[in-house]
């Protein structure tokens, strides 16, 4: 190994730290060393030898985390071949994880990372039962490298998108839903009949209901798509009565029941810019994640698109301009996020021992005029550079520099 | 003051065919109104402190630190807002594709052939679109209503005053010209590959032209006609009528176009028949031929940010629209979307503070022009709207805090001096005929 990388020890001096797990800092001082965050405060030690950033007058949070696109599964969505994130052709496919498909080398990645966002939930496509979504880092030349948990979570659908999984009804994906847990239920205590082909056909492969095992036992959550405020109370329902770890994701009419998503405990992940109506959702609105937040929901925010995902800052503002509080939007694409794929103890906030995921922000992270500084995944500083700062380069005076 | 009158070129009598379709606007009553003590981005170089703006009759009649207010205004507080012109889109598929986005509202691509310029965007507008009222509630006055971009032409644009009305007669912006959308690249390439073709670039070309030397000898029969009135009067053929008018510049091109290489081509496509490219639309590589856009004097219309989501699109960078001002071309921010109409000023935002940390010096106000001025320009209606002058339409925008601010929204905006949203007022918070017994 070479020596110096893993005894990389970097100290951010000066700035305003945004811890997320607790107050802000003024003038604060963020240690890192090999990786991981050593330190966080205003009496911090610096070691000798430590690479100094000097961030007075900047804002320093954790790196920002996505809940939900499919970086490095999609490089173009309309070109078809460089599309990873769906298995065509199976509506039930629980054991499909997506983590192979991950392309380290996008062109996407560092597009999204040098604007803050340091990881991200990549989560398949699909029919009823998508597959299983993985945590990323944006930043590892393997898949390897990239990988913070997977599975982070099952995904499955109960939206107009799986109608057509359900036989062309809502209902029909419910009861589709229901007898694939059933099924894999059944199949964990009679697995020897199931292989001497004494057991009823099953709604799904046994790698599929093997995969939900997991599940069924509360150990993985499963994300549930869901829009209508009926579709969300189906997926409540169902998360009740086979006793999951439900996280709903969409919820455009969710604003309508936040207390009850807050009583069941039920974790949202909210795009806040969606609020175009259409026959899923009439009553999606602006104020949805606000609204949500605000009835007690805990929320982590997507920007869905994915090839910018870096919008996920501008997701965060809106949210602020239209209710949220800013520290709970904050929160919303750090802290939480971590929280809801199970990774708090090492992602989601500045203390010591956690993952050095750090930005330095000129400003308010949400802002346009703010820009960005530095940012570390794991304790690099990752050099600011893309493909389109590439073009930049080369196009900013013409006739350009070939 | 009476509305601009129309020209012989406008929406209403093109063609020398008389009035078709012609617009039916009418201005809404509304009391004279002063904005006192806001900031005031006038988009013509000036960001007034503690500024006061008058607004009476659908005009503005004053703006300064000290004017004169008449005596039955209503008087709003500006105090920490902002004053903007109103928000114009230069490329919008509200009304042709509307929400909730099945197959009966899906009226913006009339696919069945690749050249379709005898089919007009306002015959499909539809005014109850439930996106309309979201767009108004964003700061947006004046919209241009496209055709998709399936087509290597795909018909006639309409520009829109975005109000509540019954049809789109009675929003046509009076005066305004119609555009002609044109299309390059992989969408026509797409949808007639396996059709009968395009299927190729060259196709494209060749379908451009095949269309405008059709085009050119209607021209010929009908100019002489019209002339002199001598023998038959020429069948009329809506195709090559639309065409005709673009060849005697009377219809604006406005072209999908998103690499440079074909940003030429179409150039030159454009000198070969005569006429003027007044746009060119998405142009995600507008960057790397600024120079010669802003030697040609035509316009883009661009996104802040948007790359990516298909293969011509991957070079599209923050900096463009920094890059093209810079080189002395008109950039224009647009938004393509139901979503982004919402946020016109945002999308400026980044665009403009992208350009700064490049090191191009983009003003404030170059940015408020972008989704302002320069679009009504892009739409040859820049004399009556898209700054504050008095004089001018009375398109106007109050915001809560700076508009360059993902912080801001509309508070209150004002439409040919119609306050036709007010986001402290429900009752002037428009709604279609959809939303109605919709919404909880």
């Amino acid at each position: 190994m070479i020596a110096f990388l893993l005894a990389q020890t970097v100290a951010i001096t000066g700035g305003t730290v945004y811890p997320v797990s607790g107050p802000k800092i003024e003038n604060a001082t963020v240690l890192i060393r090999d990786g991981r965050i050593a330190a966080v405060g205003t009496n911090v030690a610096i070691p000798q030898g430590a690479t100094r950033v000097d961030a007075s007058g900047k804002w320093v949070t954790p790196g920002l985390i996505d809940g939900a696109g499919q970086m490095g599964l999609r490089e173009i969505s309309a070109v078809n071949n460089t599309n990873e994130g769906t298995l065509q052709g199976n509506d039930v496919a629980a054991a499909f994880n997506v983590l192979e498909g991950i392309n380290p080398a996008s062109t996407l990645i560092p597009v999204n990372r040098i604007e803050g966002i340091t990881t991200t939930l990549a989560v398949p496509g699909g029919g009823l039962i998508w597959g299983q979504a993985a945590l990323i880092d944006l930043d590892g030349a393997t898949i390897e490298a990239m990988r913070v948990r997977s599975p982070a979570a099952m995904v499955a659908d109960l939206s107009q998108g799986s109608k057509s999984a359900g036989g062309g009804s809502r209902a029909g994906a419910a009861q589709r839903l229901r007898r694939v847990l059933n099924d894999a239920r059944e199949y964990a205590q009679r697995r020897n009949d199931y292989r001497r082909a004494q057991m009823q056909e099953l709604g799904a492969s046994a790698a599929d209901l093997e995969a939900l095992q997991p599940v069924l036992r509360g150990e993985l959550s499963i994300i549930i798509v869901a829009n209508r405020r009926s579709d969300i109370e189906t997926a409540l329902r169902i998360a009740r009565e086979y006793n999951l770890r439900l996280i709903l994701a969409g919820a455009a009419e969710g604003w309508m029941i936040a207390s009850e998503i807050a009583a069941a405990r039920v974790p949202v992940l909210v795009r806040p810019l969606d609020n175009i109506p259409s026959y899923d959702a009439l009553g999606v609105r602006y104020e949805n994640a606000a609204l949500l937040s605000r009835g007690g929901v805990k929320i982590a925010l997507l920007e869905t698109e994915t090839e910018n995902t870096r919008n996920l800052r501008q997701q965060a503002g809106n949210a602020v301009a239209t209710g949220m509080t800013w520290d709970q939007a904050l929160r919303a694409v750090t802290l939480t996020p971590a929280e809801v794929f199970g990774v708090a103890d090492r992602y989601g906030s500045l203390e010591a021992g956690k993952v050095a995921n750090v930005v330095v922000w000129s400003g308010d992270p949400f802002e346009f005029s703010t820009g960005v500084e530095h940012v570390f995944i794991r304790g690099r500083d990752i050099p600011l550079r893309s493909r389109q700062t590439e073009l930049l380069e080369r196009y900013k005076t013409l006739p350009p520099k070939y | 003051m009476p509305a601009p009158a129309a020209t012989s070129a406008s929406q209403d009598t093109v063609g020398g065919i008389g009035p078709q379709y012609p617009s039916t606007y009418q201005r809404h009553p509304n009391p004279p109104v002063i904005i006192r003590n806001a900031t005031i981005m006038t988009a013509t170089g000036q960001e007034i402190q503690g500024g006061s703006i008058v607004l009476r009759d659908g005009r503005i009649v004053s703006v300064g630190t000290s004017v004169d207010a008449p005596a039955d205004a209503v008087v709003v507080d500006g105090t920490g807002k902002w004053v903007t012109p109103g928000v114009i889109d230069t490329h919008s598929h509200l009304g042709v594709y509307a929400a909730p986005s099945t197959f009966a509202e899906s009226d913006g691509n009339e696919a069945t052939t690749p050249v379709t310029a005898e089919v007009w965007a306002e015959h499909a507008f539809w005014p109850q679109d439930p996106q309309i009222p979201l767009a108004i509630a964003g700061g947006v006055t004046t919209i241009q209503a496209l055709p998709g971009s399936a087509n290597l032409i795909g018909g006639r644009s309409a520009v829109l005053k975005l109000v509540p009305a019954r049809s789109v007669q009675e929003m046509k912006f009076p005066g305004a010209r119609y555009g002609l959308k044109m299309a390059c690249g992989e969408n026509p390439k797409r949808v007639y590959g396996q059709r009968g073709g395009p299927s190729t670039r060259m196709g494209n070309m060749a379908g451009y032209r095949s269309a405008f030397i059709n085009a050119q000898g209607y021209r010929r029969r009908w100019d002489k006609w019209n002339k002199d009135h001598s023998g038959d009067q020429p069948d009329r053929n809506l195709r090559n009528e639309t065409l005709a008018d673009v060849l005697r510049g009377n219809i604006y091109v406005q072209n999908h176009c998103y690499r440079a290489d074909e940003m030429v081509q179409m150039l030159d496509l454009a000198r070969e028949f005569g006429f003027k490219i007044r746009s060119f639309h998405h142009a995600v590589e507008a960057y790397k031929i600024a120079d010669v856009l802003a030697r040609e004097g035509a316009a883009v219309s661009i996104w802040a940010d948007w790359w990516g989501f298909k293969e011509e699109a991957m070079d599209g960078i923050y900096e463009n629209a920094a890059l093209v001002q810079q080189a002395g071309a008109r950039p224009a921010i647009h938004s393509d979307s139901e979503s982004g109409i919402q946020r016109l000023n945002q999308e400026a935002a980044k665009a403009m503070f992208h350009g700064r940390r490049a090191g191009i010096p983009i003003t404030r106000d170059q940015a408020l022009r972008w989704f302002t001025a320069n679009a009504a320009w892009v739409l040859g209606i820049d004399s009556v709207v898209g700054t504050l002058e008095p004089g001018k339409m009375a398109d106007v925008v109050l915001w809560s805090t700076d508009p360059l601010s993902v912080y801001a929204r509309a508070v209150q905006v004002y439409n040919d001096g119609w306050l036709v949203y007010d986001r402290n007022d429900p009752t002037r918070q428009p709604k279609t005929d959809f939303n109605l017994g919709r919404e909880p």
